[in-house]
């Protein structure tokens, strides 16, 4: 900067009566040198629209943590029967309805390491009630790492490897048991697979749905978006729910348990598609004024090529961020469906196929544990409304 | 106006049509009619099987019929008031159905009424009071209230008032009414009982309807003319009442045609918890045995309810702005 103001001053300015010898500076000449940015500014200006949403994404606390919880969940998913300490199906017939245990590291004063204490179970003859108490004497430490109740992993490879067993000759029921006597604990981390999986699918289905009848209506305007806006119209003016048990209900009885849960995924799906059809086509009739829409008509690009390669990049953002909105609503629809007994059959377990369980005043009352799968359900859903609401907020990052 | 409403009732016919066939053909999916299935529970339970009802009902309901017969015989039944006979009970639908209906549409409406009432004044004062201690815990009890489903508040609520009153709250009215002719003090008893389920399904729909007032409120609350009511010294009061608040009432009524899907889904699995005498209990009943007609005339209850809700939303909507009341007419 310097050497050019030199360079540019006027020749006849003297000083002290002498005349200055003209001076060139010899660095090079860069013209652009006044818009150059510095780099801290070159990184902000320069940013792919991605780093910028992830920048933008990451001023949202909440929305942080709820998607680093989410993935937690998601890869607990990947070895839910690493994680859980039973065997979902094993039957303890010893301990049918045991209240949770507690882990204790303090006996008697002194530090032990994790330790749960024996069970005792006596059977109040006046009720007929079982009644659990603690067994003091018995200390049985719980171990890590360890071979416990046999599974096959993802139902195809037989292993005994669990993350946490219960103590040898003891029990660990961390949430109790259920009137068989199976560990809630292990049968809630098998459910999160079901239930969390219902959502992607579901989503997957609803999206490309979605992205077709949206982008239809969106492209070609006309009679076409006529006939598709008054479709969404009908779906939309059905209460989801009671459409939702309906074609549930018309599932045959004679399927198997998996392919009943492809068919409610389905269902859920297809179903949800609207919204998201809405947000496509109402970005598309914007998308399509663009200059660069224009452009690629003009050069002769076909409707195909242009709706995926030019327009569909400019608000994908914007459709996972809403996608993102609408798993809370499948999860719930699947957990209902299931609860009422229109849903998942065992045994396939879901977080609604545990709570079917709790849907009796009398075992609410007195196995109030079972109605613990509430738990992750709620928190699940926070945390993906917290991750979409950030994620909404990322998706238009030059706003 | 008078264009626009009748625009909207007309609309309102295609739309009605769609569902009814929509529905119909659900009720078909299940294979085999409803007559095999009710022989075959008949023989299993070793009675005889009246062949001559039998081919009475088949007659009437014109089951040997192809598909779209049948369908337009139902729906010319239910224009006339004949919703079809319901096979598990035995009786013509509209008296197996009784009170339900009406009880079904009193919770959703009083929902409706007590989400208004309670989304009203906290939105304003979250908006008004933004990123105050008030705001922010209103504003986690909204997204908590959105998170929990809500027959899983049915159920906690149900636990709780067992654990602390040692009462039952489920239910819509004292013991003793159930199966009275209605009288005052039974509509009493019905009033005292309805705030828990309304209550419960509620919940998620004020929480959805304080964020969205919030946000439109504080949207508007940040336009030029605000500023310029500020800066010419309107009082606050005023100034809030007389015009933001105005703005922000709009998506309010328009929310109707969101709200009430949401309100009827809710009302029938919450319903099932509680066992309240509403559509809810009887429809999972119908849905379970397959009995068709019963199942059929709910689905079209319940969708109807929604349709007109947004007709209504509609009509508020275009009496409350001149823009589209307008723009209505001409423009579809």
């Amino acid at each position: 900067m310097s050497g050019a103001k030199k360079g540019g001053s006027s020749p006849d300015r003297k000083l002290g009566g002498k005349r200055l010898e003209h001076w060139v500076s010899n660095e090079p000449f860069d013209p652009h040198v006044a818009e150059a940015l510095t780099a801290e500014q070159e990184r902000i200006f320069m940013a792919s629209q991605w780093r910028m949403m992830w920048a933008r994404f990451k001023r949202h606390k909440l929305a942080v943590w709820s998607g680093a919880l989410l993935a937690l969940i998601y890869f607990s998913v990947l070895i839910s029967e690493f994680i859980a300490p039973y065997n979902m199906n094993t039957r303890h017939t010893d301990h049918i309805f045991a209240p949770p245990q507690s882990v204790n590291i303090f006996h008697e004063g002194e530090i032990r390491a994790p330790f749960t204490y024996g069970l005792k179970y006596t059977l109040n003859m006046e009720n007929l009630k079982r009644e659990y108490g603690e067994n003091r004497s018995k200390v049985n430490s719980i171990r890590f790492l360890c071979l416990g109740d046999k599974y096959k992993f993802w139902g195809m490879i037989e292993m005994r490897f669990h993350l946490v067993c219960p103590p040898k000759g003891g029990t660990l029921f961390l949430l109790g048991t259920d009137r068989l006597g199976r560990d809630m604990f292990s049968r809630i981390v098998m459910g999160t697979r079901i239930s969390l999986t219902v959502g992607l699918i579901g989503i997957a289905i609803s999206f490309m749905l979605g992205m077709f009848f949206g982008g239809l209506a969106g492209y070609y305007g006309g009679w076409v978006d006529n006939i598709t806006q008054r479709v969404i119209e009908v779906i939309r003016s059905f209460p989801e729910l009671p459409l939702w048990m309906a074609l549930s209900a018309a599932l045959p009885v004679t399927w198997s348990p998996i392919l009943i849960y492809f068919g409610i995924t389905i269902i859920l799906g297809l179903l949800d598609w609207t919204g998201l059809a809405r947000a496509v086509r109402s970005k598309l009739l914007s998308v399509r004024e663009e200059d660069f829409v224009s452009a690629a008509r003009l050069m002769g690009a076909k409707p195909r090529r242009i709706i995926w390669r030019h327009m569909m990049p400019s608000f994908m953002s914007h459709l996972i961020a809403s996608a993102t909105l609408s798993i809370p609503a499948m999860i719930l629809g699947e957990t209902a469906l299931s609860f009422l007994g229109l849903g998942l059959r065992p045994p396939i377990t879901s977080w609604g196929v545990l709570l079917a369980e709790a849907q009796n005043i009398n075992v609410v009352a007195l196995y109030p544990w079972l109605m613990l799968p509430v738990v992750p359900v709620i928190i699940v859903i926070l945390a993906f409304n917290f991750f979409g609401d950030g994620l909404r907020d990322a998706a238009d990052p030059y706003k | 106006m008078l264009k626009y409403l009748a625009h909207r009732l007309l609309i309102m016919i295609p739309t009605l049509l769609a569902i009814s066939l929509i529905v119909f053909v659900i009720i078909q999916l299940p294979p085999g009619d409803y007559l095999t299935s009710y022989i075959n529970e008949l023989q299993s339970q070793g009675e005889a099987v009246d062949e001559a009802k039998i081919a009475f009902l088949r007659e009437q309901y014109g089951l040997d019929k192809p598909w779209w017969q049948q369908y337009l015989v139902w729906l010319f039944g239910m224009l006339q008031g004949d919703f079809g006979f319901s096979f598990e009970h035995n009786q013509p639908v509209s008296e197996v159905v009784g009170d339900r209906l009406w009880l079904s549409f009193l919770v959703s409406f009083t929902t409706i009424l007590f989400t208004w009432a309670v989304a009203f004044p906290i939105g304003v004062y979250s908006a008004t009071h933004q990123y105050s201690w008030g705001d922010y815990s209103l504003s986690f009890l909204g997204f908590l209230g959105l998170a929990t489903p809500n027959f899983l508040l049915a159920l906690v609520l149900l636990y709780l008032a067992n654990r602390w009153f040692g009462t039952s709250v489920g239910g819509l009215m004292d013991d003793q009414f159930i199966g009275q002719p209605w009288s005052w003090a039974k509509f009493l008893s019905v009033l005292e009982h309805l705030w828990v389920p309304v209550v419960v399904i509620g919940t998620s729909g004020t929480a959805g309807m304080i964020r969205r007032l919030r946000a439109n409120l504080l949207d508007e609350l940040q336009r030029q003319y605000v500023v310029t009511g500020r800066a010419k010294g309107l009082k606050p009061r005023k100034l809030l009442i007389k015009y933001p608040l105005r703005m922000s009432l709009n998506p309010f009524i328009a929310d109707i045609g969101n709200l009430l899907p949401q309100v009827i889904s809710g009302a029938v699995i919450v319903s099932v918890v509680l066992s309240l005498p509403t559509t809810g209990p009887m429809l999972l009943r119908a849905l379970q045995s397959q009995d068709m007609y019963l199942a059929g005339s709910f689905l079209m209850f319940l969708s109807l309810l929604t349709v007109i809700g947004v007709f209504i939303s509609d009509v508020l909507l275009a009496i409350l702005d001149p823009r589209i009341r307008l723009g209505g007419g001409t423009t579809r």
